[in-house]
């Protein structure tokens, strides 16, 4: 008790950095339920209002939200499944397998992990302009479905797979890709997961691409729609901040049910490597 | 007679047999790891189409013009002009000033909060860590948009915040200096918390005697701390140094959602600067130069950086 007591200005430092961790976060909710003269009003609202309800309807009104939301799930999860099946599978071929031009491949892995993607958007954007996927999901999808980072991820999980395992999988007449499936895949099962994770995130999140490729409403993805309400000539800022809580609240459950998964998914080897 | 032609014969026969029995296990093995070119093949056509083939073409294009739908060769002039643009030194002053100030600020805090909540007496230690960790689940988009209608000048909840301590409301988002506050405050919020996990399960990593075997000795907490702590925490520290500044020097998605790069480009990036002149005015040439100019600091930074850590004992 006493130590506690003369640990108090320490308690109070942790409490006060845990008070400026939340405020955003219970000021978007309470923002959420009011109209955008209540929440510029003096004083602010404490407490969540009433209008809710109005502000959802509001919002699929002027922006057609579901869609939107539909768009964001839609686009995060066919991404994210072929994503990670390409990362499991470049992974296991780069740890179990000696062929030529391997080291390449996987100098070439790194290589794309340390050049920074804004490189790209130029050349990729003349690319989907010319076979004419502007506007288009595939857009979204396809150029980044190789994602260095997950390859490496998988091939270091692949790496401590024994060998001897694929060995009696192959005398027992296992195809290499059944091997792969059944046998081996299986065993990575934590770091797919924090992987599939990672890969979702990193859709969900992303909006310069987006931002540069759609360009009509019912495309639109969660971070491009909230862009353009504020572009709008009157910003309804009570909608935006519920749009704002609609677009993080997927990530906070899914953090809340796999703090695990999802935290070594965003480091990712950070401390191993 | 048979016998001198046989007798030297025998082990060149027997090396010919050896060198063909040893080309059969390779020939064999390079047929057992031949399916691994089908498992890295997907990634592998994604890499050379979408990586490969527009790094390339981003490249050439840093060296042409284009413009009305004319491509020409202009050698270094796009370069020359990255030189000369006062946008540019703009864009990379604002950037260099978050990089020295947010950086380390952040990396001191999260190793601060990493240090405490790995003591085992520090009650609500997971909860803690959770809340401190929650700012990185936002999408960035998102907590933006907040931080913009939280930080505006007239009834903005900063500024009440500010009223009720008697202090007068700031022009966040539309003087130069504070736009600049305000956008290493908000990366600061989003970031802290992330990099304090890694630091942390870096901390976990060090092995208990080592403490022991310090206080035994006689060591103080501070002791402890710089010469034993920080010093094995150099990798992670590292790793959340070069991250940071990467994403430091990546920025976009922050500063075009609170001010747009503005007031007067005090919080213009590269990156935003890049789509600017790329997606706004079509100058693809010129984008390009400037892409590539980030290329080249990232790189040159990271080299320094993996340097300064590897020299220090």
């Amino acid at each position: 008790m006493m130590q506690t007591l003369r640990r108090s200005p320490l308690y109070l430092l942790l409490v006060l950095g845990a008070v400026a961790s939340l405020v955003p976060f219970l000021w978007m909710v309470i923002a959420s339920t009011h109209t955008t003269a209540a929440i510029f009003a003096t004083p602010m609202p404490f407490l969540p209002g009433g209008e809710l309800w109005n502000n959802l309807a509001r919002l699929q009104e002027e922006t057609g939200f579901a869609r939107v939301m539909l768009n964001s799930v839609l686009v995060a999860t066919i991404y994210t499944a072929f994503s990670c099946i390409v990362s499991a599978m470049c992974g296991y071929g780069l740890a179990k397998y000696r062929f030529r031009g391997r080291g390449i491949m996987l100098g070439g892995v790194l290589l794309t992990m340390m050049i920074p993607g804004q490189v790209l958007l130029v050349p990729l954007f003349q690319m989907m302009a010319s076979v004419g996927w502007i506007n288009s999901f595939q857009a979204l999808i396809l150029p980044f479905l190789a994602n260095a980072f997950g390859i490496f991820l998988m091939r270091q999980a692949f790496l401590d797979f024994p060998d001897s395992l694929i060995e009696s999988a192959r005398i027992d007449g296992a195809s290499e890709i059944k091997t792969f499936y059944r046998i081996v895949l299986p065993v990575a099962r934590p770091q797919l997961a924090a992987l599939v994770i990672y890969t979702f995130i990193s859709q969900w999140n992303s909006f310069i691409w987006p931002l540069l490729m759609l360009n009509s409403e019912e495309k639109y993805t969660l971070p491009v729609a909230l862009n353009t309400m504020v572009g709008l000539s009157r910003v309804d800022y009570s909608g935006l901040m519920l749009g704002s809580l609609l677009a993080t609240l997927p990530l906070l459950i899914v953090f809340l049910l796999f703090q695990k998964q999802f935290i070594s998914g965003l480091m990712g080897g950070a401390v191993k490597g | 007679m048979t016998t001198t032609l046989t007798r030297p014969s025998e082990p060149k026969e027997g090396r010919a047999t050896a060198r063909a029995a040893a080309a059969r296990a390779t020939r064999r093995a390079a047929r057992r790891h031949r399916p691994g070119y089908f498992f890295i093949l997907p990634a592998l056509a994604l890499f050379a189409l979408f990586f490969i083939y527009p790094l390339v073409s981003s490249f050439i294009q840093s060296f042409q013009s284009i413009s009305g739908g004319e491509t020409s060769w202009v050698g270094l002039a796009q370069y020359q002009r990255l030189f000369e643009d006062p946008l540019v030194a703009q864009s990379l002053f604002n950037v260099f000033l978050i990089l020295v100030i947010q950086v380390p600020l952040m990396v001191c805090i999260a190793i601060g909060l990493a240090y405490i909540l790995n003591q085992s007496w520090v009650r609500f230690r997971t909860g803690f860590r959770a809340i401190y960790f929650l700012p990185a689940v936002t999408t960035l988009v998102a907590y933006s948009l907040v931080f913009r209608v939280m930080l505006a000048t007239d009834g903005g909840a900063a500024n009440q915040m500010l009223g009720m301590i008697g202090m007068d409301p700031i022009d966040w988002l539309n003087s130069e200096g504070w736009a600049r506050v305000a956008l290493i405050a908000s990366i600061t919020w989003r970031w802290t918390g992330y990099n304090m996990i890694i630091i942390l399960a870096g901390l976990q990593a060090i092995p208990a005697e080592q403490y022991e075997a310090a206080r035994i000795d006689g060591a103080g907490r501070w002791a402890i701390f710089s010469r034993i702590v920080v010093p094995q925490l150099r990798p992670v520290i590292l790793f959340s140094s070069i991250t940071s500044t990467i994403g430091a020097l990546q920025l976009f998605d922050e500063n075009f959602i609170l001010t747009g790069g503005g007031p007067n480009n005090a919080t213009l990036t590269p990156v935003l600067y890049l789509y600017k002149v790329g997606f706004q005015q079509f100058d693809f040439g010129y984008a390009s130069a400037i892409a590539w100019l980030v290329v080249a600091i990232i790189a040159v930074i990271s080299v320094i950086q993996f340097r300064i850590m590897r020299d220090k004992p």
